[in-house]
C-alpha cells in the first residue's frame, strides 16, 4: 500500500478526530475533564523467547492499575520479532511496548526518533554500558533495559568425572581460570580421555570470544566496516576452528540436533548466559549432570540481553511508558529472573537480597544469583555494535558452520566471508 | 445440436413500439437506460475482479518497479533514485546465482517425480475399487496440512545427527547424509516435503480429467484385445494432455516461487551456510526482511517476475505444439483451418462473380 496515501488518510483521520474532540469538548461544556488516568486502556506487550512475563506477574500490575489491561504477545524467535518490528516501525501495528534484542539494537538506533525516549530521571537505574548502547546522538535513551547476558560456563559434572577431570563447580571454576587457551587445553584433556566433543559448536565459542573484543567489526567513530582487516577477528576465527577440529560437536546453534545434544551428552560444556539456563533445563529435563561453574575464559563476557521500546506513534504512549517503567523496575526484574533466568540490568537489582539468594535446583542448587552477579561484574568490555553488526556476524556464523559441516576448509570459508562482507553496505 | 440465437427483446424496445399514449420523453430515457444497461452491465459484472486486481495486483507490481530503482528506506518511506544499481548489485551477487541454481534444481526434483506419481496414483484411483471416495479424499490429506507443520515433521526426519533417516542408514552400516551441508541432499529433502504436500492435489486434478475420458474408448479397446497398460498409454495419457499442461504450468509457477519449505528447513531460515538451499524467493526475503534493503529486494522481485514470464513463454510454446489438435473436430491446426477458410471465401467470391483478391 502506498505509504504516502496511508499517511494522508491517517492525517485526515487524525485531523477529523481531533476536531471532533475539540467540538465535543466545546459543546460538552462542564462535562468530565478530558484525559486522566482512569480511562480503560489495553496495552499490548510484544516479546520473544522467554522474558518471564507470566500472566501471574503481569496481573500484579493490573491489580495496582485496574483500568489497564495487558495483552502479552510472545514470538517464538527473536528473528520473527525483528522482522515484525521493522516492517511496522514508523507505520502502525506495533504493540504499545516492543521488546528488542541487543544484536539488532544498532539498526533500531537509526530510527531512534520514531521511539518515545525514556524519561531522564530513570536513566541512573541501569548499568552504564546498558544505557550507553541505547542512547542516540541527541542524547535520548530509547530502550528500557531488561536483561543482560553475563556468561558463565555450564558443564556436565558426570561427564567430567568420567573423563577424570574435576567435577565440583568450585574446582572446575578454578581449573578454568585463565584465558581461552586454558579452556581449550581442558578440552584436549577431555577429548583424549573420552573421545567425545568438549563444546557444542564453533559458533558459540566464537560468540563468547568476539563479545570480548571492543570494536570487532566496525569503527566506532566512522561506522566503517573493519571486520575483514581486524587482526583480532582473524585470530579468533583461527583459534576457534583449530580447537573445533577435535573438540566441537559440530552442531549449529538452535538446531534440533543442538537441543537434542544437550540431553544426549553430545558435548560437555556450553557458554552459559543467564537465559541459557531455561534452554538447558527445558531441553534436557532428564539429565542430572548439568552444573554451572562461576568462571568464563578471559574474564567476563556478555551475550545478548534486551530492551523494551515504546513506539512514539502508539495510541497510549504515556501509559505504555509507565508500564515499561514498571516492567524494568528492579523489583520486577528480580522476579522475572527467578522465572526465566533473564539477568537484571539494574544497579539496584544486582544488590537485591532475593537475587543474591536465588538458587537453581536443576543445576544442583547452584547459587545462580550470586554467580551471575559476579559474572556481570567481571564484564569489562562493552563491544561496539554498529549498523552492520547483525549482517556481518550472521555471515561469520555461516562461515564457521561451513567449516564445521566440512563444506569448505577454513581459508576458503574465510575468503567467502570477506567477499560477503565487502558486498554489505 | 444447433441453437438459433436471436437478439434479446428488451422491455424498453417493445415500449418504443407500444401505443403512442406514453410520453416520448420517458420512453426515450427508458430506452437510453436499457441501452446503457446492455452496454455497461457486462463490464460492471466483471469489474470487481479488475478493480481488485488494480488495487492488490497491478499497483504493487508498479510500486515495486519504482522502488527497484531507488535506495529505499522502507521505514521512513523515502528513497533516492539510483537507476539500475540495484539490478546490477543483485546480478553480481554469487548468492543470486546459487539461488537460481537451487530454485531450478528443487523445481525439477519436485515437479517430475510428483507428476509421475500423481498420474500413477490417479490411474489407480480410476479403477473400480471399494470405498472410492475414501481413497480419493485420502490423497488430499497431506495438502490440508500446514506447510510449517510439514516442515517440522520432516526436519526431524532429515536431522544431520539425530534424524530418523540418518539413524536408519546408520543401522544398516551406511554413512549418514549431510542434509544440511550438501546442496543436492538438501534439495532432495526439500523436494520431498513439496512432493508430500502437492502430489495428492495434482492427483485429484488428473483423476477428474481421467473420469472425463469416454468409457466407450476403453470398451472398444478391450474388444480389440488391448491390455490395461496398452489402454493407459494409448487412451488415458493422450486424453490427459491439456490437463497435464495445466498442472505443469501451475507447478512451474509454484516451483519458481518456493519459499515455505526452504525457509523452514533449518532454524535460521536463511538458506544454509553456503546458500545450499537458498531459493530466489528466500533470497528476496533475506534482502528485504533480513537486510532491510527494499530497493535490492524489489529489483530481485522484478528479475523473478521476468524469469517467470520467460518460463511461461516457453511453457506456452511447448503446450501449443503439444495440444495443436485439441478442441478442434477435424484434426486440423489453426493455420490449416484459417487457410481452409480463406480458400472457401475465395471460392465463394469467384462463384458470385466478384473479382478475387490476390
Amino acid at each position: 500500500m502506498n505509504s504516502r496515501a496511508l499517511r494522508r488518510t491517517a492525517l485526515i483521520a487524525a485531523v477529523a478526530s481531533t476536531s471532533a474532540l475539540v467540538l465535543a469538548g466545546c459543546s460538552g461544556g462542564g462535562g468530565t475533564a478530558a484525559g486522566g488516568g482512569d480511562e480503560e486502556v489495553t496495552l499490548t506487550v510484544a516479546t520473544f523467547n522467554d522474558f518471564g512475563y507470566t500472566d501471574e506477574l503481569l496481573n500484579a500490575y493490573t491489580a495496582e492499575h485496574p483500568n489497564v489491561k495487558i495483552v502479552h504477545n510472545r514470538a517464538a524467535k527473536s528473528n520473527d520479532a525483528r522482522a515484525n518490528y521493522f516492517q511496522k516501525l514508523g507505520k502502525s501495528g506495533l504493540a504499545d511496548i516492543e521488546a528488542i534484542e541487543v544484536d539488532w539494537l544498532p539498526e533500531v538506533m537509526k530510527y531512534s526518533d520514531l521511539l518515545a525516549p525514556v524519561p531522564q530521571d530513570l536513566q541512573s537505574r541501569w548499568l552504564d554500558w546498558k544505557v550507553k548502547a541505547a542512547t542516540d546522538a541527541s542524547g535520548n535513551l530509547i530502550g528500557y533495559g531488561t536483561d543482560i547476558g553475563p556468561e558463565a560456563i555450564c558443564y556436565r559434572a558426570d561427564l567430567f568425572e568420567a573423563a577424570g577431570l574435576p567435577s565440583d563447580p568450585a574446582e572446575v571454576a578454578a581449573a578454568l581460570e585463565g584465558d581461552w587457551s586454558t579452556y581449550f587445553e581442558m578440552g584436549d584433556k577431555y577429548v583424549a580421555a573420552t573421545g567425545k566433543p568438549f563444546f557444542d559448536s564453533a559458533g558459540s565459542v566464537y560468540q563468547g570470544m568476539i563479545n570480548q573484543v571492543e570494536a570487532a567489526y566496525e569503527n566506532p567513530d566512522s561506522g566503517e566496516i573493519t571486520a575483514t582487516t581486524n587482526p583480532d577477528v582473524k585470530k579468533i576465527y583461527g583459534m576457534t576452528l583449530d580447537a573445533a577440529k577435535t573438540q566441537s560437536a559440530h552442531f549449529e546453534q538452535w538446531s534440533t540436533d543442538w537441543y537434542a545434544g544437550m540431553a544426549n551428552g553430545a558435548f560437555a560444556t556450553l557458554s552459559c548466559p543467564g537465559w541459557m539456563l531455561t534452554q538447558i533445563e527445558g531441553n534436557a529435563p532428564e539429565v542430572a549432570g548439568w552444573k554451572i561453574a562461576d568462571t568464563f575464559p578471559n574474564g567476563g563476557g556478555n551475550w545478548g540481553g534486551s530492551y523494551l521500546t515504546v513506539p512514539g506513534n502508539g495510541a497510549h504512549v504515556a501509559e505504555a511508558q509507565a508500564l515499561a517503567d514498571w516492567l524494568t523496575s528492579p523489583e520486577q526484574q528480580v522476579k522475572f529472573f527467578q522465572q526465566a533466568g533473564t539477568f537484571p540490568s539494574q544497579v539496584d537489582a544486582l544488590k537485591a537480597p532475593e537475587l543474591l539468594a536465588s538458587t537453581n535446583a536443576y543445576f544442583g542448587d547452584a547459587p545462580i544469583g550470586e554467580i551471575f552477579t559476579k559474572r556481570a561484574e567481571a564484564v569489562s568490555v562493552t563491544p561496539f555494535k554498529g549498523e552492520y553488526y547483525f549482517q556481518v556476524n550472521d555471515a561469520m556464523q555461516k562461515a564457521l558452520t561451513r567449516v564445521e559441516s566440512n563444506t569448505q576448509d577454513a581459508q576458503t570459508s574465510w575468503d567467502q566471508w570477506v567477499s560477503q562482507v565487502d558486498a554489505i553496505g | 445440436m444447433t441453437t438459433t440465437l436471436q437478439p434479446p427483446v428488451t422491455p424498453a424496445a417493445s415500449a418504443a413500439d407500444g401505443p403512442p399514449a406514453r410520453s416520448p420523453r420517458r420512453v426515450g430515457f427508458g430506452s437510453k437506460l436499457s441501452a446503457w444497461d446492455l452496454k455497461l452491465s457486462p463490464y460492471l459484472y466483471i469489474s470487481p475482479f479488475f478493480l481488485l486486481f488494480i488495487v492488490t495486483g497491478l499497483f504493487p507490481i508498479l510500486y515495486t518497479g519504482v522502488i527497484s530503482f531507488m535506495d529505499w528506506d522502507q521505514i521512513r518511506g523515502s528513497g533516492t533514485f539510483v537507476g539500475f544499481d540495484q539490478y546490477a548489485y543483485v546480478l553480481s551477487q554469487p548468492a543470486f546465482w546459487d539461488a537460481l541454481r537451487n530454485t531450478f534444481s528443487i523445481f525439477v526434483l519436485s515437479t517430475v517425480p510428483q507428476l509421475l506419481l500423481a498420474v500413477f496414483i490417479a490411474a489407480m484411483l480410476d479403477q473400480n475399487i471399494r470405498a472410492k471416495t475414501l481413497w480419493r479424499m485420502g490423497v488430499l490429506v497431506p495438502y490440508v496440512m500446514a506447510p510449517v507443520a510439514v516442515a517440522l515433521i520432516f526436519s526431524n526426519m532429515f536431522g544431520d545427527q539425530y534424524g530418523i533417516i540418518n539413524t536408519l542408514l546408520g543401522r544398516i552400516g551406511l554413512p549418514g547424509v549431510g542434509w544440511h551441508s550438501d546442496a543436492f541432499a538438501s534439495h532432495i529433502a526439500i523436494a520431498t516435503m513439496v512432493n508430500f504436500r502437492w502430489t495428492g492435489y495434482n492427483t485429484l486434478i488428473l483423476l477428474a480429467a481421467m473420469q472425463a475420458v469416454p468409457r466407450e474408448y476403453y470398451e472398444a479397446a478391450t474388444v480389440d484385445g488391448a491390455g490395461k497398460i496398452r489402454q493407459f498409454f494409448s487412451i488415458t495419457l493422450p486424453s490427459l494432455k491439456p490437463t497435464l499442461i495445466f498442472v505443469i504450468i501451475t507447478s512451474t509457477i509454484g516451483g519458481l516461487q518456493i519459499f515455505d519449505e526452504p525457509r523452514m528447513f533449518d532454524q535460521s531460515g536463511t538458506g544454509g551456510s553456503d546458500n545450499q538451499w537458498l531459493t530466489i524467493s528466500l533470497y528476496l526475503y533475506n534482502l528485504g526482511w533480513g537486510e532491510w534493503n527494499f530497493g535490492r529486494a524489489a529489483a530481485l522481485a522484478w528479475i523473478l517476475f521476468l524469469i517467470i514470464l520467460a518460463i511461461g513463454a516457453v511453457n506456452l510454446f511447448i503446450s501449443r505444439s503439444l495440444v495443436r489438435d485439441e478442441g478442434s473436430r477435424d484434426g486440423l491446426s489453426r493455420a490449416q483451418r484459417r487457410a481452409a477458410a480463406r480458400a472457401a471465401k475465395q471460392r465463394l467470391a469467384e462463384s458470385t462473380g466478384k473479382v478475387a483478391r490476390s
